[in-house]
């Protein structure tokens, strides 16, 4: 409030504040199976978010009376760490986190065959190391890689991917100051094959006639994240494959 | 007479009358319940409103305490909302700090009024950076039968309606409260509306033995000008681009007819 009016958040040419044209996604940088202990992990960078992902199971539910009968038990857990916004953050989970947890255990859970694994537990932590905006978004993209890196069989990868308005035009994938200062914000998180949406969030003010035009280009920015997801876990793959090539031609 | 979950056997029938376009309780897919909004009930409460949605019960108390603002707004009052579970509602609601469930519900009722900019925040400050009106909007589930997130943004709006806003002056830096009440600045009346999906079709207004079949849950908000101001789906399940889009149509009306039991014009 105190600075002046900002910069314009688009400028003539349709051209944003880190270059992109309106329906243009961050650079993506994604990396599965880094991480040493956890069954599965990978790890993103949309822009400037940086965040890890790592999944635990299907292991022994503690506490046990939480197993279910007839399926997993899914568990996850959205963290930001302290250095990863510009004001250091409480490492205690705030309403948001807990909100955000459940939004995400719900959006991809419906990718995951739960029933497998009955009377066990999937759990999955996410943390922010850095954020800039669409954290939630980036989150369940990498931790969808995680779920499959973990070998958990799912009906399909979840992608996720923002769309809002920003100065009266539809844009894709917002940073965190064009979501501050835009007029509405919309998470979607997709399961291509499925044509399922599995989590859609919104805030701000729409009119009712644009509100078509932003679900469909965010599911067109969620199909673009899911080439890149699944070009991740391929290289993941190859890199292993060529390992055991290595090794079998030192012996 | 407390069975929590319904017995298998019924909710293959709700399931099974749904993929016919019927439900168990003779509702059509987007008719809501019985609503009865009673405001101002609570009279230590600068506003307050009871809704009952069928068996629903949520009653939303406001009250107005001075605080600081936040940093990046030092000229706006401050909107907080709470929402609690009490035991009595359910047996399936503990005692105890707020679990996921009313975190969300909060969450959802704040975003409804927050981004529809209903309460004129602005209007909330005493001294810039340093004092302003903090606006405590209290949501207290009193009986659950389903749909707690329409029944309590309905009591939210009914009770920002009511809110009464105490005279004050300002004297050396205090707040001192003077005789006499003027209404809180009201500027936008968002309504929320609530979908189910049952065996892939879409119903408004869950009650809990609904719910406890459904495959996943959409809510919207549509404020007075008929513009989407908060979305939140929940639940397990998915819905398809399709579905999304219809109930959007669907909410705009349901969003309309629900606002005109509140707001009185």
């Amino acid at each position: 409030m105190s600075q002046k009016k900002q910069e314009k958040l688009i400028d003539e040419n349709g051209v944003r504040l880190d270059g992109r044209k309106v329906n243009e996604l961050r650079g993506l940088k994604i990396e599965v199976g880094i991480l040493g202990n956890a069954d599965g992990s990978a790890y993103i960078e949309q822009g400037k978010n940086k965040i890890l992902a790592a999944v635990y199971g299907p292991r022994e539910v503690h506490p046990k009376h939480l197993a279910l009968p007839d399926r997993a038990l899914l568990r996850c857990r959205y963290h930001m760490a302290p250095f990863s916004v510009q004001e250091r953050k409480s490492p205690a989970p705030s309403r948001r986190e807990m909100e955000l947890s459940k939004v995400i255990r719900e959006a991809l859970e419906p990718s995951v065959f739960t029933e497998y694994y009955p009377r066990t537990s999937i759990d999955l932590f996410i943390e922010v190391l850095q954020a800039d905006g669409g954290t939630r978004c980036a989150g369940i993209t990498v931790a969808s890689l995680a779920l499959a890196d973990a070998g958990i069989p799912m009906r399909d990868l979840v992608a996720a991917c923002a769309a809002g308005k920003i100065e009266g035009q539809i844009v894709l994938d917002l940073t965190d100051v064009e979501d501050k200062a835009g007029e509405a914000d919309m998470p979607l998180a997709y399961m291509p094959n499925a044509n399922a949406i599995t989590l859609l969030q919104m805030d701000g003010m729409l009119p009712g006639e644009e509100f078509e035009s932003m679900v469909n280009l965010a599911v067109e920015g969620c199909k673009q994240v899911y080439q890149l997801q699944k070009e991740a876990l391929k290289a993941k793959y190859m890199a292993s494959k060529e390992a055991v090539k290595e090794e079998a031609t030192e012996e | 007479m407390s069975s929590i979950m319904a017995a298998r056997i019924k909710k293959k029938r709700i399931a099974q009358l749904i993929a016919h376009g019927k439900r168990l309780d003779e509702r059509g897919p987007s008719d809501y319940r019985e609503i009865q909004i009673e405001a101002g009930l609570i009279e230590r409460a600068e506003g307050s409103a009871r809704v009952r949605l069928g068996k629903t019960e949520v009653l939303v108390g406001v009250k107005i305490e001075t605080g600081e603002p936040f940093l990046d707004t030092p000229n706006e009052g401050v909107l907080t909302v709470n929402a609690e579970l009490v035991p009595l509602a359910s047996p399936t609601f503990e005692a105890g700090p707020p679990d996921e469930n009313s975190i969300e519900l909060a969450r959802i009722v704040d975003r409804g009024i927050r981004e529809s900019k209903a309460i004129a925040l602005e209007t909330l400050c005493v001294e810039p950076g340093k004092t302003v009106f903090v606006v405590f909007v209290d949501v207290y589930v009193l009986n659950h039968d389903g749909n707690l997130i329409d029944a309590s943004a309905l009591a939210s709006l009914a009770a920002l309606l009511n809110t009464k806003m105490f005279n004050y002056e300002v004297k050396e830096g205090e707040v001192k409260i003077k005789p006499g009440y003027t209404p809180l600045p009201l500027r936008n009346h968002p309504v929320a509306v609530t979908f189910a999906k049952i065996n892939d079709k879409l119903i408004v207004d869950p009650w809990l033995e609904e719910e406890q079949i459904m495959d996943a849950r959409l809510t919207m908000t549509v404020d007075k000008d008929g513009k989407i101001c908060a979305l939140q789906k929940g639940g397990y399940g998915y819905f398809t681009t399709q579905q999304i889009f219809e109930a959007a149509k669907i909410a705009m009306e349901k969003t309309e007819e629900l606002r005109k039991l509140v707001v009185k014009e």
